[in-house]
């Protein structure tokens, strides 16, 4: 049976509220992210030494900076980058702080993935359309990015499960959203079914984003006979 | 006219230098079939490769129209590619671009309206015997029609000269047919300088006019397709041409003769019946190939004679005496 916490909470619309914030969070954290990561992710591509634009000593730094942002743990990341949010936001308590928290955390993440991604376009086609005649910048938005929109999409849906999982850290800062109710009203206060319920939530959300990722990319990739 | 001087190219590896290319000269005249033959590993798609600078040369220059394009500064090269075509052994083509999206896709790099461009692209699909097909996807078409395509698409921008890298080795021998036709067609009909990268003679004997064979960085040979074939000069032409056939038959260990027809007069002589007939000996045919230029044959053939030297003796004394080409055959 549900706890009288969890009719309370109901009523009250904090946990409607707890999944909006959720989902809000991560998506707005998922933008930026991905305005900061798509280029980053382009740029460790074509860098790279069988890149259209080899420079291996860029290349050798962004991926320094990358995988230095990536071996934090999310968590010792949000202390650390504090100052950072507050220059940035103007606080460092808050969903807003989350949020560039979680930008941060998640750029060099899909840098990563972009990366991996384009990695799968055939240099054949890239190569073709050099003969052609075509510049970089060309390339990159007629070629590369295009011919891999579908591992793209796929791994957006990663990146934003990622995201999502990082934002119920969120509370330790003051942050929102499921993870908060789950440690303030169900841990601390020892309701195990609304901690439960929080779960059971992400789950869905997860799947939702999991499988509508799946779906559009599938949808979208031309390579499969229809 | 394509002009190679002095081309090399040489790739800096950890282990030292690896040469891939070493002082190359050939003349491309205009309106041409010009085949490149060789191994892999010759150099050839690397040579091919140079003439749009794809690959850029460490030595020696390319001249286009008079005009040497190896120190071309970025901009100029790249208008310059838009008039070299090329197509590829593996297609190449946008998978998620559909028929005409691929063929407009050299024109949208060219700055050319899109209206234009599907107009152009409609006309190419006809050329290559397509029309139904502008709104398929590349992987709903067979290795013939993606060539294809990728030949329209390579057309697209009215190249005066079509690179071809070994653009029929994925293919099928009837569908490699049909494509060199096509391009033989489009050399004919649009006088598109076709340069042909192979490794298959077949594919030279087709269509090319001239050829020139590649082994290990050099060329070994260059000449009309005709002359190359008859009377191949280099050990590398001749492996090419009469592949080397360990599968000859275990033989009782007769001496073996190739004579060759140079198309002169003989080739439609009944020469081996009328030899057989008159030496009253056996010969083993063991390979034999003869192939039409200019409506002239030409051919190889490979025969064993009898163990007995006598009648050995008896057929080549014939040979001679008829005029007809041939050398022991080791």
């Amino acid at each position: 049976m549900l706890s009288e916490m969890f009719y309370k909470l109901w009523d009250k619309g904090i946990l409607q509220l707890g999944i909006w914030e959720t989902i809000y969070m991560t998506f707005i954290s998922s933008f930026f992210a991905y305005l900061l990561g798509l280029p980053l992710g382009v740029i460790l591509n074509i860098t790279d030494k069988n890149g259209i634009a080899p420079h291996p000593k860029l290349n050798k730094i962004l991926g320094f900076v990358v995988n230095f942002f990536r071996s934090i743990p999310f968590i010792i990341l949000m202390v650390a980058m504090l100052p950072v949010a507050r220059f940035v936001v103007g606080t460092a308590l808050g969903n807003k702080a989350v949020i560039v928290m979680l930008v941060i955390a998640a750029a060099p993440y899909v840098a990563r993935m972009v990366e991996s991604s384009l990695k799968e376009v055939s240099s054949g086609v890239i190569e073709a359309a050099q003969s052609m005649g075509a510049n970089n910048f060309q390339i990159i938005a007629k070629v590369l990015i295009p011919e891999a929109k579908p591992a793209l999409i796929t791994g957006a849906a990663i990146s934003i499960v990622t995201i999502l999982g990082y934002s119920a850290m969120a509370a330790t800062i003051g942050g929102t959203g499921l993870g908060q109710i789950a440690i303030i009203y169900g841990h601390q206060r020892s309701n195990s079914d609304i901690t439960w319920i929080c779960v059971f939530l992400t789950v869905i959300i997860v799947q939702v984003i999991q499988e509508a990722g799946n779906y559009i990319a599938h949808k979208t990739d031309k390579r499969i006979n229809k | 006219m394509i002009q190679i001087k002095h081309l090399g190219k040489t790739y800096p590896m950890a282990s030292g230098n690896v040469v891939a290319l070493d002082d190359i000269n050939l003349e491309i005249p205009d309106g041409q079939i010009f085949g490149i033959i060789g191994l892999s590993g010759a150099g050839k798609s690397t040579l091919v490769r140079c003439i749009n600078l794809l690959e850029k040369p460490t030595a020696g220059e390319v001249i286009i129209d008079g005009r040497s394009i190896t120190q071309l500064p970025g901009k100029e090269l790249l208008k310059l590619r838009q008039s070299i075509g090329m197509i590829f052994q593996g297609f190449n083509l946008l998978e998620q671009r559909n028929v005409i999206g691929n063929i407009c896709f050299p024109l949208e790099i060219a700055g050319v309206d899109k209206v234009k461009a599907v107009k152009r692209a409609e006309e190419l699909l006809r050329l290559v015997g397509l029309e139904e097909k502008g709104k398929a996807y590349p992987s709903q078409l067979s290795g013939g029609q993606k060539q294809r395509v990728a030949i329209a698409r390579a057309l697209a921008t009215e190249p005066k000269y079509l690179l071809c890298d070994e653009a029929t080795s994925a293919l099928d021998p009837n569908t490699t047919r049909q494509i060199l036709d096509l391009l033989k067609e489009i050399n004919e009909k649009l006088g598109v300088t076709i340069v042909v990268i192979t490794h298959e003679m077949k594919v030279i004997d087709r269509i090319c006019d001239s050829v020139a064979v590649i082994d290990s960085s050099h060329i070994a040979e260059v000449g009309k397709v005709s002359e190359v074939f008859t009377n191949p000069k280099s050990q590398i032409a001749r492996d090419l041409i009469i592949p080397k056939e360990s599968n000859f038959f275990e033989t009782k260990g007769g001496r073996r003769i190739r004579l060759t027809f140079d198309g002169e007069k003989k080739t439609n002589d009944t020469i081996i019946s009328r030899m057989v007939l008159e030496c009253h000996a056996a010969v083993n045919i063991l390979f034999a190939d003869t192939r039409w230029y200019e409506g002239v044959g030409y051919g190889h053939m490979v025969i064993e004679l009898p163990n007995d030297d006598h009648e050995a003796k008896k057929i080549t004394d014939w040979l001679t005496a008829r005029d007809v080409e041939w050398k022991e055959e080791i």
